[in-house]
């Protein structure tokens, strides 16, 4: 009788929960913390600290998967709006550190607004899209744009070139969805490559350092290129099945550096092999089939967009860390999604997760 | 109608976006094949390659100098040991300002003038990653007092190495050598050598004499030590070790005893003294005088004190026994006499009647003899005996250059004994082809009479006279001499005994060398030119005095005009051997720039002799060993 009544309990709590995702959410997590474990030296401090993280970020999760689709689509605005104008406070107000300007002092804690515009950016954009949906024209993908180019802008100023690219790619993807025309991609695509000569000249010295490291690590082999010489000694010399776990003699000498949080890929890599490789992108590839399977069946333009450049968003994070750890991308600081060490980045992708299960979840809304 | 047309945008709509999505997938997995081709290059194509860079980066190896071996004399007296001990060390170049750190450090442990003196000639002479020493030798008490403030001083450390000392410091310093760090000379050589690896933490070299000669077996072989070092450098721990095989012990033919007497006996009179046992080569005392301390040199000389020594115009540096070349004037005449007795040329009954010098047939040139009045008769006895110069003019007259150079040739004059240090000088034993070679003229037979008494173009070392001395002690047999006498491998304990070398054998008429070694025991005795030396020996006592003539002195030499005209002054020569019967000892004896010839040589060798045969203790020397470990505090 109890235990019925606990089970019935249990299934009101999870009924927007998508057990599939989130079963293999949790898998990507216990990778993470063995790897940090190792990466660590077997520092239970951190890792336990990581499981805070990781509960908190599941917690957030849920309650997002339990918003009714209605509800998120009227938060969008608002959410960008408060982003835009925090965004704006960090570019006046915020506290330098490390040389960059990113975090907001509030009082009560710092915040640090570009990671929230990481989900108000494609949810505003596919609000602006699912409300013009019968009318879309060349005019709505510009507003579109702009909506995305403002707050990139801003956070590229910042200067938070990680940050920068992925809203960017965020924002891209709602736009690819949503239908831009092959034309324009192109164009843009023109254009883009035009445009480089006057980013590069945008650029910061250490930026542009990170680019040429990338096409010849040894001519930095102490500096910036230290980085990536040192995860690629990791990675190729973790072989077919790895060194073993807290077996990585990069690892555990501390020739690897950020090895807890940017380049934690180079620790697993190491005491793992390409077989622990393969199977960790099968389990990335895996969520993100599932997130692109809720996109599919997605009712709405807004749910179908926002699901879809979730899912992209996800991917794209792995495919910068990974592509960085591995020697063939700048060093850009993009973390390793559900393992990198940090609160901060578990929670934005948790929440996106959480959006996800809500779309899946709650019953399909229905154009009237 | 409105209604079909929204429904069938929708589907339309949702086709299109589900074709985009499809796009997005493919777009996924070809990325993410790319990222497996990476991970297919690095971890399976290039594995090995990254492999090898990861241990490169985790292992390193770091050597273990080997002890080096002792050198011991005869009697088994450290010449040469180890002791290990603090140094506090930096790299110069990689602290900003090393004079303030110098300074700073000086506020907390002793610095004298001379560690800084000491400290700038090591800096000149090593590279620019080298940890050169401060201070060495801190004590107990300093090293606790910088610990204490290590914090003050990144880059400066406290090491423990290994000291060369030498007991003696002064004694024998010529022979036994010295240490240095090593410069880029060695290096040159050691990498020619291939035995560069060997040297890896290494800091110090054999410099001159037998720690130079015999740096193989002194040195011993480096060990190895395999450690995991992380990114810092930190040592992690050690995967393996190879120990260190120290260097061979040296046991040297020298009595310390013996080369101290020696020593004393010249007092501040500059010059050499070879002691050789003419029955095996053992060289027994091997003396250059002045001399300097060879625990000056180990960590790195001062600029004062190597200014002191390089700069002396007594030379302390050179050592004459093995490199300095003098006429050997009279000592020349023993092999003179037995040239003309063994060619038949003269017989024990011709005799001449001595003017007082000498004319060549068909010149008007005399050729003086030392006695201006001359010997009156003078058979070959007699002419070593009173040392007759005409005797000798007129068999070089007869002998002529070729047979002479021949000749004497075979008691080792004008080449090099081969013994075991380097640096030896040849000499000068002149021939007909010498001088055609070397002055491009012809030679004159006047040439030749001042050959015959060991003037003119001759020059010999003190050791070639030593060495052609124990031939005529052995009568006939030329035996390699040698320092080292016995080599102890230190890992097996296995002694390897140098056998006596026997370089060749003369075969000389008996009752010649009977005639000639009878007179040079009439040297020692009444009427001979070192009489006064050979009063009251014990046992027999053969010799021969000789003068060699200083022929000049470089032009423009600023030296005090005493200083010129000490230095002009002849040196005193004598050869001798002991006892005359069956000799266990010969030697040479050169004193430079001494007024009267043989009264200053003969002593010398006397007071060596008394000791070598009898234990006899000159009267100036008390009854003790010679003083073991003195402090070595050179400043």
């Amino acid at each position: 009788m109890s235990m019925t009544r606990s089970l019935r309990l249990w299934h009101y709590f999870t009924r927007y929960i998508d057990s599939f995702l989130l079963f293999s959410i949790l898998l990507v997590m216990a990778v993470g913390l063995a790897t940090l474990y190792s990466a660590t030296g077997g520092n239970l401090t951190r890792v336990t600290n990581q499981a805070v993280n990781m509960v908190a970020a599941l917690v957030i999760m849920w309650l997002v998967a339990n918003i009714p689709l209605q509800h998120m689509m009227r938060l969008a605005l608002p959410i960008y709006v408060v982003g835009l104008i925090l965004l704006i406070c960090v570019t006046l107000f915020g506290e330098i550190n490390n040389g960059a300007r990113r975090w907001l002092d509030i009082g009560i804690t710092r915040i640090q607004p570009s990671e929230l515009m990481k989900i108000a950016v494609p949810l505003m954009m596919a609000w602006y899209f699912d409300k013009h949906e019968t009318t879309l024209r060349t005019r709505d993908y510009v507003v579109a744009t702009m909506l995305l180019f403002l707050p990139a802008a801003l956070i590229l100023r910042q200067p938070d070139l990680g940050t920068t690219l992925l809203i960017i790619s965020s924002g891209f993807y709602v736009l690819f969805l949503a239908g831009l025309s092959w034309r324009i991609m192109i164009g843009l695509v023109i254009a883009g490559a035009g445009s480089l000569p006057l980013l590069w000249s945008m650029m910061h010295d250490y930026q542009k350092q990170r680019v040429m490291t990338l096409f010849d690590p040894a001519q930095d082999a102490l500096g910036a290129g230290y980085h990536t010489i040192q995860s690629s000694i990791a990675i190729g010399s973790g072989g077919i099945i790895g060194k073993g776990w807290q077996n990585g003699t990069q690892t555990h000498l501390d020739f690897l550096p950020e090895k807890s949080t940017d380049f934690i890929f180079a620790v697993f890599s190491e005491e793992f092999g390409i077989v622990g490789n393969s199977l960790l992108l099968v389990l990335y590839l895996v969520i993100i089939g599932r997130g692109m399977v809720i996109a599919a069946n997605a009712s709405t333009q807004f749910t179908r967009l926002i699901a879809g450049s979730i899912t992209l968003t996800f991917f794209t994070y792995i495919f910068v860390n990974i592509g960085m750890v591995a020697g063939i991308l700048p060093v850009v600081g993009v973390p390793l999604p559900l393992i990198s060490y940090g609160g901060t980045s578990m929670v934005t992708m948790l929440l996106g997760f959480g959006i996800l299960m809500s779309i899946q979840m709650h019953p399909k809304l229905v154009k009237t | 109608m409105k209604r079909t047309i929204e429904i069938r945008d929708h589907l339309s709509e949702l086709h299109h976006f589900q074709n985009r999505l499809a796009i997005s997938a493919g777009f996924v997995l070809f990325l993410f094949l790319i990222l497996f081709a990476r991970f297919f290059y690095l971890q399976v194509l290039e594995s090995t390659r990254y492999h090898t860079l990861a241990e490169a980066n985790r292992i390193s190896i770091s050597p273990i100098v080997p002890n080096r071996g002792l050198i011991l004399d005869r009697n088994g007296n450290v010449l040469a040991q180890n002791y290990s001990a603090y140094t506090l060390e930096f790299v110069p170049s990689k602290l900003a300002d090393f004079e303030a750190t110098i300074n700073e450090l000086a506020t907390i442990i002793p610095i004298k003038e001379i560690d800084r003196r000491r400290f700038k000639k090591l800096m000149e002479e090593s590279n620019k990653f080298e940890s050169l020493p401060i201070r060495t030798r801190l004590s107990e008490e300093e090293v606790a007092r910088f610990a204490a403030n290590s914090y003050r001083f990144p880059g400066v450390e406290i090491k423990a190495r290994l000291f060369r000392q030498y007991p003696k410091g002064k004694s024998a310093s010529h022979v036994i050598g010295y240490i240095g760090r090593i410069n880029h000379k060695d290096l040159a050589r050691l990498e020619a050598n291939k035995g560069l690896a060997n040297y890896k933490g290494t800091n110090h070299i054999g410099k001159i004499g037998v720690e130079q000669s015999y740096e193989k077996e002194l040195h011993g072989i480096a060990g190895f030590e395999k450690i995991e070092t992380d990114s810092a450098g930190r040592k992690i721990r050690v995967l393996s070790r190879t120990p260190p095989v120290s260097g061979n012990n040296l046991t040297l033919t020298l009595d310390t005893k013996l080369q101290e007497i020696a020593e004393r006996a010249f007092g501040d009179r500059r010059g050499a003294l070879v002691a050789i046992n003419p029955n095996n080569g053992d060289v027994l005392a091997f003396v250059s005088k002045p001399g300097f301390d060879s625990n000056l040199f180990v960590n790195g000389i001062d600029f004062k004190n190597w200014d002191r020594l390089n700069n002396s115009i007594d030379r302390p540096l050179n050592n004459r026994a093995l490199r300095g070349v003098y006429p050997p004037g009279s000592t020349f005449k023993p092999f003179m006499a037995l040239a003309g007795l063994e060619l038949n040329l003269r017989t024990p009954g011709y005799v001449i009647n001595d003017p007082g010098y000498y004319q060549l047939p068909g010149s008007n040139n005399r050729y003086r003899d030392w006695k201006a009045d001359g010997h009156g008769k003078v058979n070959v006895h007699k002419s070593l005996v009173v040392s007759c110069d005409t005797y000798y003019y007129e068999l070089a007259n007869e002998l002529g250059i070729d047979n002479i150079s021949k000749f004497i040739g075979r008691f080792g004059l004008g080449k090099k004994t081969g013994i075991d240090i380097e640096g030896e000088a040849s000499g000068l034993l002149p021939s007909r082809e010498w001088k055609m070679r070397r002055h491009k003229q012809k030679w004159w037979p006047g040439d030749t009479i001042s050959i015959g008494i060991g003037q003119g173009y001759n020059l010999a070392t003190p050791l070639q006279l030593a060495f052609a001395t124990s031939i005529i002690a052995n009568k006939g047999t030329a035996f390699r001499p040698h320092l080292v006498k016995r080599i102890q491998n230190s890992k097996t304990g296995e002694i390897f005994e140098r056998a006596p070398q026997i370089l060749y054998q003369l075969n000389l008429n008996p009752d010649n060398l009977a005639i000639v070694r009878n007179a040079l025991i009439g040297v020692t005795k009444t009427g001979g030119t070192a009489a006064k030396a050979g009063v009251g020996a014990g046992y027999t006592f053969a010799g021969k005095t000789g003068t060699s003539q200083v022929i000049s002195i470089k032009q423009g030499e600023k030296y005090d005009e005493d200083a010129i005209n000490e230095r002009h002054r002849d040196h005193a020569l004598f050869i001798a051997y002991a006892p005359a019967e069956n000799p266990s000892i010969a030697l040479s004896v050169l004193v430079e720039n001494v007024s009267h010839g043989s009264s200053a040589a003969a002593p010398i060798a006397r007071q060596v002799m008394d000791y070598a045969l009898l234990g006899k203790l000159p009267a100036n020397m008390e009854e003790k060993p010679v003083d073991g470990n003195r402090e070595n505090e050179h400043d």
